[in-house]
């Protein structure tokens, strides 16, 4: 009898696939946990040198001052002890940490997008299969360690010059490091887009005439996120162990230059006498390497759309 | 009363001493261990310190050094020298009297012949013997008599007590190795791993980079010793585990080359277990002056070559200034501990080599200042000194090692100080250390402004390693990158000094000339600049005794004399 006034429909907001994805990471307490810490840690060796102003490889001059310095105990002067030459250790694990968290990241980088870039070639194109994935097999017969160390001697004098000692070094490690690590990422890549080229979605997509680059891109990318995801988070713990072995024969950074992987060795020798010394590194690179790995957890399991809402 | 008190020490060490040293085999099984472990027992075969030395415990050589570096006869009646007439007039020959009634450990007689044999092995020009150099300038070995050996040289040599002294050349028995001369000789496993031997012990099992089982050779010549009945050789491990098993677990009674850092040797010895002995030979931790310029703008084949002298570092003051800023007790103090001593000199031992020079000791900072400014190098707005535009930077290399690494931090710390900017590199030492002509990281082509290493020279003569300074001896393209003279230093005077010395006999003039030597090198130009004279550091059980560290030759070289505390 009346005119029933149209009802207006009160649509839900459209949830955006991220928000879903932040909904579904979220569940994951270790996760969230994991992001904390990492960030945490990111915070102190970033933010950290600008409150704790100490110069890391700060000796005393004077001889009698620098001997009674030595080797000292957690206090309020040195929050983290000192070291065998009277250098502050939070100075030291603040300055170690920014290149080992950059070097962690940045060879990952690489690494993930060759392995992912390598993985998908060989899974997408029939042609390209059999020579992609042979020379994943030749880069996997060979030794790390004598590749490294001819990469060095090659180009470590023309990288020094042009970048500094110091940015040479790092180019050179990460560069090292991303071409030697892509490999494992890239068989897996390329086992999941074998399995993926197989569906019907993407028979669906080819029959509408999608390019290949599309089908690349648009729909076997996505799908393959979550085996990336985690093959990055090994890969940054890898990064970070890779570049304290070189530290240690030599092939790294300079000796004054901390890392955490060289204050890891440095205080090896004492951990009898100062076993915090070892302590330190030791705990900051397993909570580096432990943090990501729930990070990389939780974000398969969000960006996964048959886990994410369930 | 004084007399009366030695007389009575006298005895009491004569009533004490039989107890210890009764018969031979009375104190039963002792081992050692060493880190590196032992890959063969003859000596010609290996040039690594652990075979050589252990090897030294079945193979003697005619004459072996005392702990102070004196010459002393093992298998010969008395050391030959020109007033007894052993040495010829000429020094062009040497001739040996060997001992009577010595016998190998299978039961046979030890003769000339055995002697005479052991350096055509070593001189086979088809077998790579690694101890040739003790070898240089023989032109015959000749028996005279079963007693008698005569060695003659090609020319008159002032150091003729070279070949058959030291555990580095010790006599290897006719019979056992007839069949092993030149090519053949690494493939006598047999003879190589068990040799019959004038020593004090023989090897009952060897397992090859594992460890050597010896017991008494019941043929040695004297009856009461040695005084235990076996010795067992363990390999493997670090120096900070051999040295925590005989002074924290006292699993072994002896530890070789425990280098270990001061405070970790501070807390084994208060563990009351053992015991570091520490003896001082050769070893001077240096640095080492580039005096070519090493700057990689300059083409491959004039870089580091005395084609180009070195922008900064030629200037005599320069390097003085460098030296005075650093504190070598402190170096010694974080690094060494009890093996090292500050040092001065490159050549500081024997005795009478040494020279007194002790003017670096004390660090001179302001006066390193005023050198510098004196120079011309002005401190820039960076706090780093300039001249015509040119900054004050060098890059100091060294090879991997904890020890190093914080002695490159120090002495940066103190250069940088000065308004001296220094880039650190370090090197694995198998690259720095392994003289491939090929890697730009190796300490002889010496890419670099300064560097820092340790050397010495095997035996008590310095003539060698000191005349290695002359220009002649400088690394460079057309010697493949081979040569001692690391510093490219190069100065007529000290060449004319060099070949002076080559003929020179008697000791006091000779040792005159060493320290002149020593000197130009250190005090008068700086080309060296010794750090830490460092000394090798044992450890021993407190229940083993009788033992003295002998740096001139074998650590184990007394071991007859090692007996059981009891």
């Amino acid at each position: 009898m009346t005119d029933a006034a149209p009802q207006a429909v009160k649509l839900a907001k459209p949830r955006s696939q991220w928000a879903d994805v932040w909904v579904q990471f979220k569940s994951h307490k270790g996760a969230l946990v994991g992001l904390f810490v990492f960030l945490s840690l990111a915070l102190f060796v970033s933010v950290g040198p600008l409150v704790w102003t100490k110069d890391p490889t700060f000796i005393n001059p004077d001889a009698v001052t620098m001997i009674k310095t030595r080797n000292k105990p957690p206090s309020w002067e040195f929050p983290l002890g000192t070291d065998q030459l009277g250098r502050d250790m939070l100075a030291r694990m603040m300055k170690g940490g920014q290149t080992s968290i950059a070097v962690g990241l940045t060879a990952m980088v690489i690494s993930i997008t060759l392995g992912t870039f390598i993985g998908v070639m060989a899974g997408y194109f029939k042609r390209l299969d059999n020579v992609l994935m042979r020379l994943t097999d030749l880069f996997l017969a060979l030794p790390l360690l004598p590749l490294l160390l001819v990469m060095a001697m090659l180009f470590r004098a023309p990288l020094s010059k042009a970048f500094g000692p110091e940015g040479g070094t790092f180019l050179l490690i990460v560069v090292a490091i991303g071409l030697t690590s892509w490999m494992q990422a890239a068989r897996v890549v390329r086992g999941e887009v074998l399995a993926l080229k197989e569906r019907e979605f993407v028979l669906a997509a080819r029959s509408i005439g999608t390019p290949s680059r599309r089908m690349i891109l648009r729909h076997v990318l996505p799908n393959v996120m979550s085996p990336i995801m985690v093959a990055a988070t090994l890969g940054i713990a890898n990064a970070i162990i890779t570049e304290s072995a070189l530290s240690f024969l030599g092939l790294g950074f300079p000796p004054d230059f901390p890392t955490w992987g060289r204050l890891l060795f440095d205080g090896a020798e004492y951990i009898q006498q100062y076993p915090e010394r070892v302590i330190w590194p030791g705990v900051a690179i397993s909570l580096t390497v432990l943090s990501v790995n729930y990070i990389g957890d939780g974000l398969r399991d969000a960006l996964d759309p048959r886990i994410r809402g369930r | 009363m004084k007399l009366k008190t030695a007389l009575l020490g006298a005895a009491c060490a004569f009533a004490f001493a039989p107890a210890a040293m009764a018969e031979r085999g009375a104190d039963g099984n002792v081992k050692v261990l060493y880190s590196q472990a032992v890959s063969i027992m003859n000596a010609y075969l290996s040039s690594g310190t652990k075979d050589v030395e252990v090897g030294s415990l079945v193979l003697e050589p005619l004459a072996g050094f005392d702990e102070v570096g004196t010459i002393f006869p093992r298998l010969v009646t008395e050391i030959p020298t020109l007033e007894n007439g052993g040495i010829s007039e000429d020094q062009t020959s040497v001739t040996w009297k060997l001992k009577e009634g010595i016998l190998w450990s299978d039961g046979t007689p030890f003769t000339a012949d055995d002697v005479v044999f052991t350096a055509a092995y070593c001189m086979d020009p088809a077998g790579g013997c690694a101890q040739l150099a003790k070898y240089e300038g023989v032109k015959t070995v000749e028996a005279v008599d079963p007693l008698t050996v005569k060695v003659t040289f090609t020319g008159p040599k002032p150091n003729p007590l070279v070949a058959f002294v030291g555990a580095e050349s010790p006599i290897i028995q006719k019979a056992q190795f007839a069949n092993c001369l030149g090519a053949a000789a690494p493939t006598c496993t047999d003879a190589n791993f068990k040799p019959h031997g004038t020593g004090p012990f023989y090897v009952t099992d060897f397992k090859v980079n594992d460890s050597v089982e010896l017991a008494a050779n019941p043929n040695y010549r004297d009856p009461a010793k040695p005084n235990f009945a076996t010795l067992s050789v363990k390999g493997g491990g670090d120096a900070a585990s051999a040295a925590r098993a005989v002074m924290e677990t006292g699993e072994f009674d002896y530890a070789w080359n425990t280098q270990i850092n001061p405070e970790l040797q501070a807390q084994m010895q208060s563990g009351g277990k053992g015991q570091f002995v520490t003896g001082f030979g050769t070893l001077v931790e240096r640095i080492e002056m580039n005096m070519t310029d090493p700057s990689p703008d300059l083409p491959e084949g004039e870089r580091s070559t005395a084609m180009h002298p070195h922008p900064i570092l030629s200037d005599v003051n320069v390097r003085k200034a460098l030296s005075m800023a650093i504190d070598r007790s402190l170096l010694v103090e974080v690094g060494y501990g009890a093996s090292g001593r500050p040092s001065c000199n490159l050549v500081p031992a024997p005795a009478i080599y040494a020279s007194p020079n002790t003017d670096c000791m004390t660090q001179d900072m302001d006066g390193a200042k005023a050198l510098l400014d004196a120079a011309g190098w002005v401190v820039g707005a960076d706090g780093v000194r300039e001249r015509d535009g040119k900054r004050f930077k060098l890059v100091y290399q060294t090879s991997v090692n904890p020890v190093r690494q914080d002695f490159q931090a120090l002495i940066k710390g103190w250069w940088n100080e000065l308004g001296v900017e220094v880039e650190l590199k370090t090197v694995d030492a198998g690259v720095f250390f392994g003289g491939d002509p090929g890697s730009p990281d190796t300490f002889q082509k010496f890419y670099a402004d300064v560097e820092m290493y340790a050397n010495n020279f095997p035996g008590t003569d310095p003539e060698p390693y000191i005349v290695a300074y002359t220009c002649d001896k400088a690394p460079r393209p057309e010697t493949q990158w081979q040569g001692e003279n690391i510093n490219r230093y190069c100065d007529p005077v000290f060449d004319e000094l060099a070949a002076q010395l080559i003929q020179t006999k008697g000791e006091a003039e000779r040792a005159a000339i060493v320290i002149r030597m020593n000197e130009m090198l250190t005090k008068d130009t700086y080309t060296i600049v010794p750090l830490v004279d460092r000394g090798r550091l044992s450890a021993h059980s407190n229940t083993l005794g009788g033992v003295v560290l002998n740096v001139w030759d074998s650590e184990m070289g007394n071991v007859e004399n090692w007996f059981r505390v009891k």
